[in-house]
């Protein structure tokens, strides 16, 4: 099972960028890979390079780069991934070992968007300029995915961006569907998210995604219980399992968790935790700690 | 020992607050006076109480209250009988079913997320599956898509029935929940035959179902048919003009159409308020376009209009039910084969089950091709089941009509064999947060018929 059979199911937006730097493998052509778009369809004849570069020592190659920052401005990076397996703890025995694969999602769509998601941004970037937010400040990226309308707000402007699609006659999402937050530990300076989802009744089946990111460091996003009464224990709730403070919030407690708990554990670099299993002799580790192929 | 102690502050007039501590522990609460009411003698806690005149009591119930649904716990403050605040205290049933699904495979998913409201499990599997399906851009085959709805309508009439059942036994009405309950027995008995068990199903897979219904199923449904409306038909007759219900019901938990709207409230308490707002009508999924069935709505927003509310939904599902054995037996009468999963081998579940001279358990025919013809279906057999599929990354967000309101799974996969993140907005979750608003200025007593009326299962709220 190679990486990119289930890519041919649908148009995924990730993209496979064999990252085999001149620095690492000196042998490896000049083939520095700048366009990541360009080089998917290149990636079995990088591979190949990279397995003769293997020669150089595999300890130069484990210490993986960092990815290109142009990356990172266009998509959110999920994965660095090295080798065929996806195995982290032993060899990998593909032989592909220098392969390495970032995963990127959400790369940002141009238009047309299609559907009716062409008029709901054009109405918003219209209210947000009479409102004097620029458009562009505010809207950090719209992502078409799936039939799914994605726009990253800057949190500044979360709040107002939140009003105007309730509130605005063209658009009314009057349905919030809460927030939740992901972890994107490798994401440099984008490394957690709160994702809105929003329902529009009003104006017929329309489904919006809003997503803000925000650094580790500095981990503050504004409260929408103001404008959305309902997002008071969603916000709670992404407080306690990601560590998101919610500034504004009324009562920011954790919810699921005891009050005097350590950590927020839905983040990637909390432990599953578990104990091993022994049985008639053997010992079956807990599940974070099993031998997986990712 | 710990004994009944308190802060006097009825000579205070300056009205300047003093923490004051008893036995080490801080007494203050915005000065009034706090009452530890265990293990000390209530002849003197009471005492100490009348003689303080102190109008406002806090009381915890829960977690476990019987009435509570769960393991939910209320913090109520009573200015006598009234509730003048209202708090709601949830996570004592957190089992962290997201975090796990991160380290199980996608087809794995299933048995955890089943076990989220574990009343009506098929629609968590649903849920899922229809977001794994959109993440993989396929689409399970007719016949499984036939099969989920029958089953979601089955779910939601027995989820309804749990809800009218214990909300009748919470108001002290055994026979409600009886009847309820027995009625509820019939459909699991259909989903004993399907799946095997009662609840916790893992039967739905991404790309279809573990397996097909098994022969006859639709002549059993018709069958316990008759006998599920007389148990529904009994509870009419209990609740419908039943004075001490209406007593109890009408007019309570009260919760207005522009207060539900704000607050995110779905399923039968927003339909209460005069909202026809469903799923299945507003944003179709399994071809629920194509069967014809109401959505029924009231306006009086309160506890007795969400009890027939469920009774009206329970005979829309049982209708949607009848067109969907019809079309099932329709495919029956006409042959072939209908496969319940997609023909991709790449996602498709190896091997079916079938009945063996020792039991169920993997056909006969798979075990002597892995087994003795071909070593590459044996590796594939072995990594699809232990390895489990690639998802190619990105991330969607599936809403489903759940017999509760509206449940959402946002899944974010980074192309590999487990979800990078599962989120489930939980109906249940969403609708408790509007319990206050629908207790506070009302009796101690209406807070349980709130909770009834709500129907939160703590096992999907806390996840």
């Amino acid at each position: 099972m190679s990486t990119d059979t289930p890519g041919s199911k649908a148009t995924p937006p990730e993209e496979t960028r064999p990252d085999a730097p001149s620095s690492a493998v000196p042998e490896a052509p000049a083939a520095a890979p700048t366009d990541p778009a360009a080089v998917t369809s290149g990636e079995l004849d990088d591979a190949g390079e990279v397995v003769e570069g293997e020669a150089v020592g595999l300890a130069e190659l484990a210490e993986s780069p960092a990815p290109a920052l142009e990356d990172q401005a266009r998509g959110d990076l999920v994965a660095t991934r090295q080798g065929l397996f996806g195995n982290t703890d032993t060899g990998d025995t593909s032989g592909f070992r220098g392969l390495q694969v970032s995963v990127v999602i959400d790369v940002p769509t141009e238009r047309p968007y299609g559907g009716w998601f062409d008029e709901v941004v054009d109405i918003l970037a219209e209210v947000l300029e009479d409102n004097g937010i620029a458009y562009g400040a505010a809207v950090r990226k719209v992502v078409v995915d799936r039939g799914e309308l994605t726009l990253e707000i800057a949190r500044e402007h979360l709040v107002t961006v939140c009003r105007l699609l309730r509130d605005e006659q063209d658009l009314r999402f009057d349905l919030s569907l809460g927030v939740s937050g992901v972890h994107y530990p490798e994401d440099a300076g984008r490394e957690l998210h709160a994702v809105y989802h929003l329902r529009s009744i009003t104006n017929g089946p329309r489904l919006l995604r809003l997503e803000v990111a925000v650094p580790d460091a500095d981990p503050h996003v504004p409260s929408t219980t103001n404008v959305y009464p309902v997002n008071d224990w969603h916000e709670r709730e992404t407080w306690d399992f990601f560590g998101i403070i919610f500034d504004g919030h009324p009562g920011l407690a954790r919810i699921a968790m005891p009050d005097d708990w350590v950590g927020h554990p839905q983040r990637k670099d909390y432990p599953l935790g578990g104990i091993p299993v022994e049985y008639k002799g053997a010992t079956v580790p807990p599940a974070d700690q099993r031998r997986s192929y990712r | 020992m710990s004994t009944a102690h308190h802060t006097s502050r009825t000579g205070r007039v300056d009205g300047a607050t003093e923490s004051t501590f008893v036995d080490g522990v801080e007494e203050d609460l915005d000065g009034a006076a706090s009452f530890t009411a265990h293990g000390g003698d209530w002849a003197q806690i009471a005492e100490e109480a009348a003689r303080l005149g102190e109008e406002r009591i806090v009381v915890n119930m829960g977690p476990q209250h019987p009435s509570t649904h769960g393991v939910l716990r209320l913090i109520i403050e009573l200015d006598g009988e009234t509730v003048r605040e209202a708090r709601v205290g949830i996570g004592y049933l957190h089992t962290g079913i997201e975090k796990n699904m991160e380290f199980r495979t996608w087809t794995q998913g299933v048995t955890y997320c089943t076990r989220m409201d574990y009343v009506a499990p098929f629609f968590q599997e649903v849920a899922y599956c229809l977001g794994v399906e959109k993440l993989l851009g396929i689409e399970a085959p007719e016949r499984a898509t036939l099969v989920r709805v029958l089953l979601m309508e089955l779910q939601r009439a027995a989820s309804h029935l749990v809800a009218i059942g214990t909300g009748g036994n919470e108001l002290g009405a055994t026979t409600i929940m009886t009847e309820a309950f027995t009625a509820r027995e019939e459909i699991l008995k259909i989903f004993e035959l399907v799946s095997g068990l009662r609840m916790n199903h893992a039967y739905i897979r991404p790309g279809g179902l573990a397996q097909d219904i098994p022969p006859g199923t639709t002549a059993a449904i018709r069958e316990m048919m008759p006998r599920f409306f007389q148990y529904v038909g009994h509870l009419h007759k209990l609740i419908d003009a039943n004075p001490i219900m209406k007593g109890r019901a009408i007019g309570i938990g009260y919760l207005p159409l522009s207060t539900a709207m704000s607050l995110g409230v779905t399923g039968p308490i927003l339909r209460s308020a005069g909202l026809p707002f469903d799923l299945r009508k507003d944003d179709p999924y399994c071809g629920y376009e194509t069967y014809d069935f109401k959505v029924p709505t009231s306006s009086d927003a309160d506890a007795f209009s969400r009890i027939l509310l469920r009774f009206d939904e329970i005979d829309e599902s049982m209708r949607i039910v009848e067109q969907v054995m019809d079309r099932i037996d329709a495919q029956d009468r006409a042959g072939g084969s209908h496969p319940v999963m997609v023909a991709d081998p790449e996602v498709r579940w190896p091997a079916q089950l079938a009945i063996g001279p020792d039991g169920q358990g993997t056909s006969a025919a798979h075990i002597r091709e892995i087994m003795g013809h071909s070593m590459e279906s044996l590796i594939h057999h072995f990594k699809l089941v232990t390895e489990g599929f690639r998802v190619p990354a990105g991330q969607v967000f599936v809403d489903v009509e759940h017999a509760k309101g509206n449940l959402g799974v946002h899944l974010v996969s980074d192309g590999a064999t487990r979800p990078y993140r599962a989120h489930f907005r939980d109906p249940s979750f969403t609708n408790l947060q509007s319990l206050a608003a629908m207790c506070e200025g009302g009796q101690i007593a209406d807070v349980v018929v709130a909770v009834a009326s709500i129907d939160p299962v703590l096992g999907g709220v806390d996840r």
